[in-house]
């Protein structure tokens, strides 16, 4: 034994207080010159990819119709921004279809982080013979993108209650009702053209459930049973420990959401015809210059490309602001 | 404050039987270790009382009411884990408090008691931290406290210093223990540290492959265990075992080198030919000359304890080891004598291992004249 005195309690505690450890540079990429240059050279490569296009967007935005349909094509930055950006806002109307745009972007990010949040923990807290089944079903839907099941989802969105509807048929419920009380059923509640419609049939999500999943997987045991032992149900264990825990998680999730909500377009071009509830993406579709809109007059691409640079601006708001907890979120090493 | 009584619980994991049908009361206000080695069952048995196992079969009651069917939070436990499991984004104020939160206190009296109980473990200038900002004593602390502002009927310990390096887990042991003292809950609390079971415990259960072997006070498992597993698992360095032969006629035991132990004929009558095995504690035997005391052996190597020195040697082809203060220098493979305290002396049925009583104080009195 060595020195056993005992001092107070607290100044004898020779552990210390866990520090997050400084970042260190990655030790397997050697730092060869030759390297670097290489790397950069590829990194170069692909930024000007990226932002090429984007600076031809900007260019052409800024230039006078004449100019912008130039041949050979003008690659220059002129004075004609502010006034494309006014008639691009204007004649479109889009400032009702970023309402509608934003409406839906953020019912579908909020519609699927809730989700996406309660299925994971179905899947992952509850100890019942489904959840595998449960799991498989919801993994089996990565594969069956909106896009694969369209026409179905039109009809549901067009009378959400026709399974039922069909079913009661079937079953010959129906025609019992009709019969014996005169009763006719003809369930319907129709989604077309409206925020429920343009929402709803994208909030499920694989990818989400997967993400919260993983998370989820990584919560020690004893903090389940700790928040059983102080009384937390179920829901007050999701409300006060999980979904604080699971924060970063969440902003990932709403990043790549927004996102993709705000990007929306082969469904709200199926299901809305009244332009009130038109969003962004497929108005902007209907800027681009073809024989139907411009008439045969001289295409206006310095608007469409205005236009294109407004509807950019929110995503890309909301991937800056976003992009400290979204890296942390998919790394999720923070505990 | 109440009393436990566990009444023929079984738990299995699909097939497997991992308790086997325990019956133990711990009474109230009682400091009770389970003791035994990793993987005998003390966490299922511990985790059965507070509602985080289900009790395949049998019965456990608290305060007289059976809690079978009873979830966690009506048991009236509170409970430390290993790894503390702390709520990492909630301070430590949160973390004490937040039993009482969900109990739907209000906020000022809340505030109020998380003060009073951070300050009585030594706390109150970390409430505002978050347990990743805190040293391991200093998290077993946060656990312990959280624990105690529910003012439960039973504490539920799963080895809860195991994390901790040796000088500070004697040090929270102390803690442990005065504040057992101040409060008097019923404990239950779950080692595999012989040590700071034998020291923290009014009684002592101790667990052998899903059954318990013995219960009782550390002095009495230490003095007279009941089985030579218990034998075996108390005390360090650990007991020694001898293989014998009980033989009525010379009243005694007879080991394999024809060497005889006696042992009082009340206790050797009727067991004649009976295969047993002797158990001594190396802290109760003394080196003699070659060719004096009881048993003879061949010295292999010393091992320095600083107050005493303990002296392995081979009796029969046994490893056989002796501690005493009274050193001196042997040459391996030199011959032994070992001296036996008979009255310390340990019989066990080799073929049950229960302990086979004998009264020491006959054996002692026929001892005397002869030496
Ligand atoms: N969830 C479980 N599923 C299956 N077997 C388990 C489970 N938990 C514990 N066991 C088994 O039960 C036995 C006792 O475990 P445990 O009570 O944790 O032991 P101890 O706490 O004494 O180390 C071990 O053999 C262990 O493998
Ligand atoms: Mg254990």
């Amino acid at each position: 034994m060595t020195d056993a005195t005992l001092t107070t309690p607290l100044a004898a505690d020779t552990t210390q207080p866990t520090r997050r450890k400084p970042r260190r540079t990655p030790g397997m990429v050697e730092n060869t010159p030759w390297l670097n240059i290489a790397t950069h050279a590829i990194l170069i490569m692909g930024l000007l990819f990226l932002l090429g296009p984007m600076y031809l967007v900007f260019a052409a935005s800024t230039q006078t119709v004449q100019e912008v349909n130039a041949i050979p094509p003008n690659l220059g930055i002129s004075d004609q921004f502010w006034v494309n950006m006014h008639e691009a806002w204007f004649t479109r109307d889009f400032q009702t279809k970023f309402i509608n745009s934003f409406i839906v972007a953020m019912g579908v990010v909020v519609g699927k982080i809730v989700i996406a949040c309660i299925t994971a923990f179905g899947i992952v807290f509850f100890d019942h013979r489904l959840r595998m089944p449960i799991f498989w079903c919801v993994f089996i839907t990565l594969m069956l993108p909106l896009e694969v099941r369209i026409v179905p989802t039109y009809a549901v969105a067009a009378n959400a209650l026709s399974p039922f509807q069909t079913l009661l048929n079937w079953t010959g419920i129906t025609w019992l009702l009709d019969t014996i009380a005169s009763v006719e059923v003809n369930l319907e509640w129709n989604m077309l053209n409206s925020y429920t419609g343009l929402i709803l049939p994208l909030i499920a999500t694989a990818t989400g459930t997967f993400l919260y999943r993983q998370f989820f997987l990584t919560i020690p045991d004893e903090l389940v049973e700790a928040a059983k032992m102080d009384g937390a149900g179920p829901l007050r264990f999701l409300k006060d420990i999980l979904v604080p825990l699971s924060a970063t998680n969440m902003a990932a999730l709403a990043t790549i959401m927004f996102v993709s909500g705000w990007n929306q377009f082969l469904w709200p071009l199926l299901i809305i015809t009244d332009p009130s509830y038109e969003v962004v993406a497929v108005e902007l579709r209907s800027l681009v210059p073809n024989v139907n809109t411009t008439g045969g007059g001289i295409p206006k691409w310095n608007v469409a490309m205005a236009a294109s640079l407004l509807v950019m601006v929110p995503p890309i708001l909301v991937v800056v602001a976003m992009q400290r907890w979204f890296v942390r979120g998919l790394i999720s090493t923070d505990k | 404050m109440a009393d436990i009584a566990i009444r023929a619980v079984r738990k299995s994991y699909g097939k497997d039987e991992v308790i086997h049908g325990v019956n133990l009361d711990i009474h109230n206000g009682e400091f009770v270790v389970i003791l035994g080695p990793s993987g005998c069952g003390k966490s299922t048995l511990l985790r059965m009382i507070a509602g985080l196992e289900d009790i395949t079969d049998g019965e456990i009651a608290i305060a007289d009411t059976v809690v079978n069917d009873l979830e966690p939070r009506e048991r009236g436990c509170a409970m430390v884990f290993q790894n503390y499991a702390l709520y990492p984004h909630m301070t430590v104020a949160g973390n004490i408090g937040y039993a009482l939160k969900v109990a739907g206190m209000p906020r000022a009296e809340r505030d109020e008691k998380v003060r009073a109980v951070a300050k009585s473990v030594g706390l109150e200038e970390f409430l505002d931290r978050k347990p990743g900002q805190l040293s391991g004593g200093q998290r077993q602390r946060v656990a312990m406290a959280r624990a105690i502002i529910r003012e439960p009927k039973v504490f539920l310990f799963d080895e809860p210093l195991s994390n901790l390096d040796a000088k500070l887990r004697v040090q929270m042991r102390h803690e442990i223990r005065r504040i057992h003292n101040r409060i008097k809950a019923t404990s239950v609390f779950v080692t595999h540290d012989q040590h700071e079971g034998m020291t923290l415990a009014d009684r002592m259960v101790i667990m052998n492959k899903g059954t318990i072997d013995q219960v009782g006070t550390p002095e009495e498992v230490y003095n007279r265990p009941a089985t030579l597993y218990v034998a075996g698992f108390i005390g360090s360095p650990a007991m020694n075992f001898l293989p014998g032969e009980i033989s009525a006629e010379r009243s005694a035991v007879t080991l394999g080198d024809g060497s005889a132990i006696a042992i009082p004929p009340s206790a050797a009558q009727g067991m004649d030919g009976k295969l047993v095995t002797l158990g001594l504690r190396p802290e109760d035997l003394h080196l003699a000359a070659a060719g004096s005391g009881s048993l003879h052996g061949q010295f292999e190597f010393y091992e320095e304890t600083g107050s005493a020195g303990l002296y392995h040697l081979m009796i029969e082809d046994v490893p056989f080891s002796v501690l005493t203060k009274d050193k001196q220098r042997l040459e391996p493979g030199q011959e032994i004598g070992v001296a036996i305290d008979l009255q310390k002396l340990h019989v066990f049925d080799a073929d049950s291992g229960q302990r086979i009583d004998i009264d020491h104080h006959a054996a002692a009195a026929q001892m005397e004249p002869a030496e």
